[in-house]
């Protein structure tokens, strides 16, 4: 019966942290709602997630794009379908990649800066700093983050939508002949609405995900140097897969309405 | 509230982490304004019996009070009552890194919304000059300081809301042994001025001596001499002598292998 006990061990593991993540979670959003409120820490976050951000979710847009023009252009043109590259373009972008993908790369920029930052805190006492200070580290480290990734990630998303597009129209006019008028109009009309939102509902979802995993694995780490880089390994990958299942569920969700 | 009542009183604090007991029966009284030393070997639980009066970790069982007021499993509002009397030197500092060296100085006041920005930065000015730090400090980052200023930052934090309780952690751990003496005057002389009661851990026992009016040595999680300071040389506990002498012989076993 000894091959029973790993996995016995590996299940109550889980059910530890995923209860631990739970009232983490709780935690972290009830002090978003009750001040105080750290403005200054908002605002610097914002300006981290957001804005500096923009260089690595822009070339990561620009090139998702110009390479989904010229595989939707290879593939349709067995059908002699080569007019639906704009369609697929801006839909692909909007809905999918975009959001996908900028949560993606500001998973490994923003949840491993946050991982080591509050998992450095964590093991040079400076959590505990805080405490005696009379300062709640939830409130003064975790909400002002979730904030800024909930607000900022659409913000980052809707700039790789248009960053996107117009990867796919430089590739779409230049390499592969398009008329530039027709291929916007074309983008233009068969754009809704809808394909926007869901991608920034999605983006917001993604941009909650990606701190609160940077936040936790940063705050329970554990075992100076080596715990803060199993911590940012963690907050990572964790982030990464949890982007993705939620991406189905969230399209799922969108698909059905 | 009584004269005689001590400003911190454990009584029969039981700590463990899983099977390991760190505190077991732990009993220390500190009284007003009075600096007392506990000692002690590496892992003995002096820092575990710090966080629990912190309540930065909670105890098993047994009793803290503070000014007579319990710790243990007190709700939010008390706990952060009772924190609002305590300063606390760090072993490594924990200054934070984010923040130039005065708005560590001032954080808790500005935390507190107590003084604004330019104010708090007069205060840590003022509080960096009680010990031996120039203006100019105050602008600085605290990686660019060294482990002596560090030090004297972490104390000038300590020290910035006038508290009633000063903890300090190993304040000589990592230092020269001109720089440790040079904060052991300061901890002296800084805890005088704002009348405060101290209660330090450490095993460097020049730092002891030169602190604390009492000693109290911590053993498998239990206070097992304490005494006043001047009579630590002859205390008649062979625990202590071995401690207080540096000597592999005797009582105490240290758990490695030749």
């Amino acid at each position: 019966m000894n091959f029973l006990q790993p996995i016995g061990r590996m299940l109550l593991t889980f059910l530890a942290t995923a209860g631990r993540l739970t009232l983490f979670t709780a935690d972290a959003v009830s002090h978003v709602f009750r001040p105080p409120f750290y403005l200054r820490i908002l605002g610097r976050q914002m300006i981290d997630i957001g804005y500096y951000s923009l260089p690595v979710v822009g070339l990561t847009a620009i090139f998702a794009g110009m390479v989904l023009a010229l595989q939707s252009f290879t593939g349709f043109s067995r059908f002699s379908a080569e007019g639906a590259v704009a369609n697929v373009v801006v839909l692909s972008i909007t809905r999918e990649l975009g959001p996908v993908l900028a949560g993606l790369m500001v998973a490994g920029r923003i949840g491993a800066s946050l991982a080591a930052e509050i998992g450095t805190m964590r093991v040079t006492e400076q959590i505990d700093a805080l405490t005696t200070l009379s300062t709640n580290p939830m409130k003064y480290m975790v909400a002002p983050r979730l904030v800024a990734g909930v607000v900022m990630f659409p913000f980052l998303v809707l700039v790789a939508d248009i960053i996107g597009v117009f990867g796919g129209y430089l590739v779409a006019v230049h390499r592969l002949g398009f008329n530039g008028a027709n291929y916007l109009q074309q983008t233009y009309d068969f754009l809704a609405a809808e394909d926007v939102n869901s991608g920034l509902v999605k983006a917001a979802v993604f941009g909650f995900i990606v701190t609160l995993m940077g936040c936790y694995h940063g705050y329970h780490s554990r075992g100076g140097a080596q715990g803060v880089g199993t911590a940012t390994t963690n907050a990572v990958v964790s982030a990464s897969i949890l982007i993705l299942c939620f991406d189905y569920v969230l399209t799922e969700m969108f698909f059905t309405k | 509230m009584s004269q005689s009542q001590p400003k911190i009183s454990l009584e029969n604090v039981h700590k463990a982490f899983g099977r390991k007991v760190v505190l077991d029966g732990l009993s220390l009284d500190v009284g007003v304004g009075e600096s007392v030393v506990v000692i002690g070997g590496s892992g003995t639980g002096k820092s575990v019996m710090l966080k629990c009066i912190l309540g930065l970790l909670h105890a098993d069982s047994g009793s803290i009070l503070v000014d007579g007021e319990q710790v243990i499993g007190s709700n939010t509002e008390t706990r952060e009552r009772i924190n609002h009397k305590f300063g606390m030197l760090f072993q490594g500092g924990a200054l934070f890194d984010s923040l130039p060296v005065w708005e560590n100085v001032s954080f808790g006041l500005l935390a507190e919304k107590r003084v604004n920005r330019d104010e708090a930065k007069e205060l840590a000015i003022s509080k960096l000059a009680q010990v031996g730090l120039v203006a100019e400090v105050a602008d600085l980052s605290p990686s660019e300081l060294s482990g002596g200023m560090q030090k004297r930052v972490g104390l000038a934090r300590a020290i910035a809301a006038d508290p009633e309780v000063i903890f300090f952690d190993e304040p000589t751990t990592g230092l020269d042994p001109i720089m440790a003496d040079v904060i052991n005057d300061l901890i002296v002389k800084t805890t005088r001025e704002v009348g405060a009661t101290a209660l330090s851990i450490t095993h460097d026992m020049a730092s002891a001596r030169k602190i604390a009016d009492r000693v109290a040595m911590l053993y498998e999680g239990k206070i097992i001499w304490a005494g006043p300071v001047a009579d630590i040389d002859h205390s008649g506990n062979e625990y202590v002598d071995q401690f207080i002498n540096g000597r592999a012989e005797g009582p105490i076993q240290m758990a490695v292998r030749a």
